[in-house]
């Protein structure tokens, strides 16, 4: 086998959104020697098409909030699956977050006094989400970037992470290759953070991009890690869906924060319709109590446009069904009779952008055509509260990979702010574990070399399957069977084509060679697209009931028993999946008491 | 469906040229559409970058009829069905392989910028900024680093030896939105006029034609840093007042 770099650090983060930046950059500034390892190159993470907004309590627009109430909004939408005192962490170490970008040159849009502006979104009980425009990911992803390159933190750009290394039981460090040579490179680290985002290429449609293949997910599977609620999908409710070939692509949530409306074929705003007794009490009523809300929050509730994902997505996917659709089999989403063309343009201007010149559609003249789109996962790896840390000591994990804060559906805006907060701690707390460590844990070479042969691997096979084909299957096989709606036996019909699919992609070959070969960065990605599909099936059987972002239809109904636990995948000894059921973590009773805070 | 040709620029250092693929395309498909599906059923080891494919993450510049834009937001029915599309790679930057090329010079040039350096907050420990003071930073800070600004520029694109003395729109919006950040309270006007060599730039405005993000390069960042640049050098007070304080001409210090 060729030879390799060997790389050393202390603290070792694995990709480069907003948590991997976030925790680079509180790993550098606890003194630990820091590199970021990213499969693009920097600043084009999956951050950037985030939209509408960052989640944070700083109350500029409505000065009754505060972080209980947005702890209580997070819990609630995230139908008490949530880990209570991550969702309490981030409640309350939110605002610091934001306030802590503006002072590394973040620009936020104003107040009329000049503080930072907050829009409404779904769940969220008052104007809560610091924005730019439509482009908020942008400019969190700008901001982190440049201040990681002022601290002089490493960079490895388009290398990929295929392996964790351990040292008995601990992380030591990891396997990686360039993408561009397809050379092999050898990271010692005394700890390491995963910071890989999401599973979204596991389905056919989604708002997420190529590198959205479970990495960090599988990464820590394959440690030892405890990966977590898996069955918790979200299906944004608005995702473009004409032409085809950018049915999937967002359609920001901020178009019904500044006043958007969901209407089927009929012309009628069908929302109404689908408002959850659970959510009741706190929606309007009438259209015009809905309008209302806009100027004067606090004498009327929340339009139902803007009731959590969860129930959005359902809606419009029953309305489809029913035969109400639009004629690309979407719903419409109107923002052009609810504002003036200056004020779009000024608050949306990349979605008119994206549909003028994909769509043919001008959005402040006409409604868009909207459907549900896979956005996110709120499973992920199983995580400590305060410190981030997995199963495996000295590996971390924050963001959207990490698993905990947003129970069976995340509120939106809720994600940017989860970045920060658990990105930060989770930095930190790996330099901190880092530092404790009297010396660099050893690595083998023989299992680099064993790890490197299964890496070569597609390039010695003839004549095997293509792995985009095998994507593609795949891709079709999580949308139909483990969609918005599941039921037991499409779970089970899922479960055995992702094992066919498994036996499949042993045998791929790709041809050309080593250098900027994305058939065969694909081939070894179908290993942990494969293993996350499994993860997510496997959970999906086994919860029998329908809660938040988990619809069943066989089971479809709220079961409080199975409200008590959630969902743990890990590998046995056999190198296959074990589920386990894992009680809630107590909530002290002062704590409960804010839930019911009217 | 129709079958179409595009013509796409396979090779590496060492050379290479155009490969015709056919491939039926969809109604409303972008070129990075077609360049996904040759990838996927005909060419697997085509190399080519993409990420978010809605224009927001400045990864798919290509030039296309020689024309630079971002694949992902080029439709292929603004070009005649009858003749073949072509896709070549970024021209000013090395190439690597197929339609991938070198823009780590961007991210080396990023790290010789002095960062956001914010006066003291009010008192109650936040900024305030109006949002008519933040319009013209926030127009800077919609830039996506697709660097097709760079591409197009002449002083680069045709000149290669002036990449070590001249560092192209991108970092001049850059910048200029540093410059002119309310609270940002560092100089770096010595740096622009030296090594970014803000100077060589002759304002033909090629790289605000090409802008994805309608980004008034020219008129808004660049002639404003040779403003302040000018200003700075030429400014007699402020000769005297450096010289009596023994430093020299545009030496980095607060304002």
């Amino acid at each position: 086998m060729p030879g390799y770099e060997v790389h050393e650090y202390d603290v070792l983060v694995v990709g480069a959104g907003g948590a991997g930046l976030r925790a680079a950059i509180a790993a550098a500034e606890e003194g630990a020697r820091t590199a970021v390892v990213c499969k693009s190159l920097l600043g084009k993470a999956h951050t950037v098409m985030a939209e509408g907004g960052i989640a944070a309590a700083l109350g500029t627009v409505d000065p009754d909030d505060n972080w209980r109430v947005h702890f209580r909004d997070t819990m609630r939408g995230g139908k008490l699956m949530n880990n209570w005192r991550m969702a309490m962490i981030h409640a309350q170490e939110a605002p610091e977050r934001v306030l802590e970008l503006e002072r590394w040159g973040a620009v936020f849009d104003r107040t009329r006094d000049g503080r930072i502006l907050q829009r409404p979104f779904g769940g969220h009980r008052y104007s809560r989400l610091a924005h730019v425009g439509d482009r908020t990911g942008l400019e969190m992803i700008r901001t982190l970037q440049q201040k990681a390159v002022a601290l002089g933190i490493d960079v490895f750009m388009e290398t990929t992470v295929s392996r964790i290394l351990t040292d008995a039981g601990r992380v030591a460090g990891a396997v990686a290759y360039r993408r561009e040579s397809g050379e092999l490179l050898v990271f010692r680290a005394r700890a390491v953070v995963l910071a890989t985002g999401g599973v979204g290429k596991c389905y056919k449609i989604t708002s997420n991009s190529w590198e959205y293949t479970g990495d960090g997910h599988s990464l820590a599977y394959w440690a030892g890690a405890d990966l977590m609620d898996m069955e918790f999908v979200q299906f944004h409710p608005t995702g473009m869906v004409w032409p085809p070939s950018v049915r999937g692509i967002l359609v920001t949530e901020g178009v019904r924060g500044e006043g958007g409306v969901l209407l089927n074929n009929r012309g009628e705003r069908f929302m109404f319709n689908y408002i959850p007794d659970y959510y009741r009490a706190e929606t309007a009523e009438s259209v015009e109590e809905a309008d209302r809300w806009y100027t004067d929050k606090r004498n009327n509730r929340r339009p139902p446009e803007l009731l959590p994902r969860d129930v959005v997505a359902r809606a419009i996917n029953a309305e489809i069904k029913a035969g109400r659709g639009s004629p690309h089999g979407g719903v419409f989403l109107d923002i052009a009779t609810r504002m003036g063309r200056e004020q779009i343009l000024r608050k949306l201007p990349g979605m008119y952008e994206q549909f003028l010149r994909l769509a043919d559609v001008d959005i402040t003249k006409e409604p868009m055509e909207v459907g549900p789109t896979m956005h996110y996962i709120m499973g992920g790896v199983r995580v400590d509260a305060e410190t981030a840390a997995t199963t495996v000591p000295g590996l971390y994990a924050a963001g959207e990979v990490a698993a905990g804060l947003h129970g069976a559906n995340r509120l939106g805006g809720n994600s940017l702010s989860d970045l920060l907060v658990f990105g930060r701690r989770a930095g930190l707390h790996a330099a901190r574990y880092a530092a404790s460590l009297p010396q660099l844990p050893s690595i083998s070479g023989d299992e680099v070399e064993a790890i490197a042969t299964e890496m070569y691997a597609p390039f010695h096979c003839s004549d095997g399957e293509n792995p985009f084909a095998i994507q593609k299957e795949l891709q079709e096989t999580m949308q139909d069977l483990v969609g918005i709606v599941r039921t037991g036996d499409e779970l089970q019909e899922a479960l055995r084509r992702i094992q066919a699919l498994k036996e499949r992609a042993q045998r791929v070959s790709v041809p050309g060679n080593q250098q900027y070969n994305p058939g065969w960065h694909l081939a070894m990605d179908l290993r942990s697209l494969l293993t996350v599909a499994e993860a997510i099936a496997l959970c999906a059987l086994e919860r029998k009931e329908s809660r938040g972002a988990h619809t069943r239809e066989d089971y479809p109904k709220e079961d409080p028993e199975q409200g008590k636990f959630n969902l743990v995948v890990r590998r046995n000894s056999d190198g296959q999946p074990v589920l386990e059921k894992v009680p809630h973590p107590e909530m002290p009773e002062e704590v409960r008491k804010i839930l019911e805070e009217a | 469906m129709a079958l179409r040709t595009i013509s796409i620029y396979r090779g590496d250092k060492s050379g290479g040229r155009f490969v015709d693929f056919q491939v039926d395309v969809e109604e409303g498909n972008v070129v990075l559409d077609v360049v996904l599906k040759v990838q996927a059923e005909q060419s697997p080891d085509l190399a080519v970058r993409w990420n978010c494919k809605a224009g927001r993450c400045g990864s798919c510049s290509a030039e296309i009829n020689g024309f630079p834009r971002l694949m992902c937001m080029t439709r292929m029915s603004m070009f005649p069905a009858d003749r073949p599309v072509y896709v070549a790679p970024l021209k000013t930057f090395p190439i690597i392989k197929d339609l991938v090329t070198d823009v780590s010079l961007n991210y080396e040039i990023a790290k010789t910028i002095p960062p956001f350096q914010p006066r003291p907050p009010d008192p109650d420990g936040l900024y305030r900024m109006s949002q008519e003071d933040v319009d013209r930073v926030q127009e800077f800070r919609r830039c996506i680093e697709c660097f097709l600004c760079q591409n197009v520029c002449h002083v680069i694109r045709d000149h290669p030896e002036n990449k070590a003395r001249f560092y192209g729109p991108r970092w001049f919006v850059r910048l200029a939105e540093l410059e002119m950040h309310p609270l940002d309270t560092a100089d770096r006007r010595q740096l622009i006029r030296e090594m970014a060599g803000v100077g060589f730039c002759n304002v033909t405005k090629c790289c605000t034609e090409v802008c994805p993000e309608h980004i008034r390069i020219t008129d808004n960042a660049i002639i404003p840093l040779k403003e302040r640049v000018v200003d700075l050098y030429f400014d007699p007070l402020r000769w005297l007042a450096d010289r009596l304080r023994g430093r020299r001409p545009g030496q980095a210090g607060t304002r």
